[in-house]
């Protein structure tokens, strides 16, 4: 077990930013909201149920980045974002502009019919970053986001968070960088690592 | 729809893309049956005699050369991920990829079979039931492959492990398979044979993805 007795909620239009140091458990919390793992115990609501009993209307509302990238060398950035725009059954008549939208937001345009495997880890962070923009949900779940960012792209994604949170939508960021995502409640995971009587089962 | 015909035109593409999976398939299915007659002799009554059964197993083992990529990839670099928040359930999801594996090698597979018939000397009115075995055949090795190459994800030795899952469960097609073959070489119907392989792919259709899935949320945890 890597953490205990957290408890948090995160309204409309908030954000949460997740701290700690390696190991204390951020990307395990963040794959329990995305539903990925189940926690040992505890609860995950969404509004007033529980996530369980929500399942897919719940996940539908989801956009997880997580650590991985999720890119593959031998298709483009405009299949790759494609792809994912269809694996959220988008409209054929908006998927397009919602592809080219995102490949705009990140700044892809120059690159966007190169095989993936020419991408330098920048580049695939931010394709899978414009999968946000494709693939639009209400909840954004972003694991160390700004990896392979630079100073540039850090400040695109931010003011993306801005714009989403300004329309009602939250976020949650796991990260061990500094970000500003404008006024955050933080969660500093280090502080909820579970008392020597509960490591026992863990 | 638009997510399972998204995931399966992008797994098509990814096969034949990727210098040639498909290539690669084929080129291991024409060997092995090539091999035969450096191994047991030339004859041409003998080759006839186990034509069908060499070509089946050569069939089966080309088939499973491929699995481990059908998970593999999206495993590791986090897409799996994608694919169980996508709004396509994972079931459907296992059946789109084992669709696109089909069309990348159990269909060509099928196609290629009637040239390997003619280097076994199989008789020639066995030929066509022996394309049509592979067609019908086919599909219960990818869906059955599926849950191998699910349950075996993130195993060291992840090949050996797969082979030894699903080879015993590849048994049933080659029976039937190879069955449908030497019964019309014998003169005797082959349908009965043709009925029960597409009866063990009907099978494997209902129930394969629900086991694939299931072992592909165990392994996201």
């Amino acid at each position: 077990m890597v953490f205990a007795d957290l408890s948090f909620r995160v309204p409309a239009g908030g954000a949460l930013l997740l701290t700690g140091s390696n190991g204390s458990g951020k990307t395990s919390l963040l794959r329990i909201l995305a539903t990925l793992i189940m926690p040992v115990g505890g609860r995950l609501l969404w509004g007033a149920r529980p996530v369980a009993a929500e399942g897919a209307a719940y996940r539908a509302q989801l956009d997880f980045v997580g650590h991985q990238d999720g890119v593959k060398p031998s298709l483009t950035p405009r299949e790759t974002l494609k792809f994912w725009t269809a694996l959220r059954a988008t409209e054929k008549t908006r998927a397009p502009r919602l592809v080219e939208a995102a490949l705009t937001a990140f700044a892809l345009d120059q690159v966007a019919d190169w095989p993936c495997r020419w991408l330098s880890a920048g580049q695939r962070r931010r394709l899978a970053l414009a999968r946000l923009v494709a693939a639009p949900a209400s909840i954004w779940l972003l694991d160390e986001p700004t990896s392979a960012l630079d100073q540039q792209n850090q400040s695109r994604l931010e003011r993306l968070i801005a714009e989403h949170r300004a329309a009602g939508g939250r976020v949650v960021v796991a990260s061990h960088t500094p970000i500003d995502i404008g006024s955050a409640a933080i969660l500093t995971l280090d502080s909820f690592s579970p008392s020597p009587d509960d490591a026992a089962f863990g | 729809m638009t997510a399972f015909l998204g995931l399966f035109r992008r797994d098509l593409s990814l096969a034949l893309r990727h210098g040639g999976d498909t290539g690669l398939v084929i080129g291991f299915f024409v060997l092995a049956v090539i091999l035969f007659p450096f191994g047991v002799g030339p004859e041409p009554e003998l080759l006839q005699r186990i034509g069908a059964g060499v070509v089946w197993v050569a069939a089966l083992l080309a088939a499973l050369l491929s699995l481990d990529r059908l998970f593999e990839a999206d495993y590791r670099d986090g897409e799996l991920d994608l694919l169980a928040l996508s709004n396509l359930p994972l079931e459907l999801a296992v059946l789109a990829k084992c669709a696109a594996h089909w069309v990348g090698t159990g269909l060509p597979l099928a196609l290629t079979s009637p040239f390997l018939a003619l280097l076994v000397d199989l008789d020639p009115s066995a030929i066509g039931t022996l394309f049509a075995s592979l067609l019908i055949g086919t599909p219960s090795l990818s869906l059955i492959g599926s849950v191998g190459a699910a349950l075996s994800l993130g195993a060291r030795r992840q090949g050996v492990v797969l082979s030894l899952l699903v080879l015993p469960l590849y048994i049933p097609p080659l029976i039937f398979g190879a069955g449908a073959v030497e019964a019309s070489e014998a003169g005797n119907g082959a349908r009965a044979y043709l009925l029960i392989l597409g009866a063990v792919s009907l099978a494997a259709l209902a129930f394969c993805p629900w086991a694939s899935a299931a072992a592909l949320r165990q392994a996201l945890e």
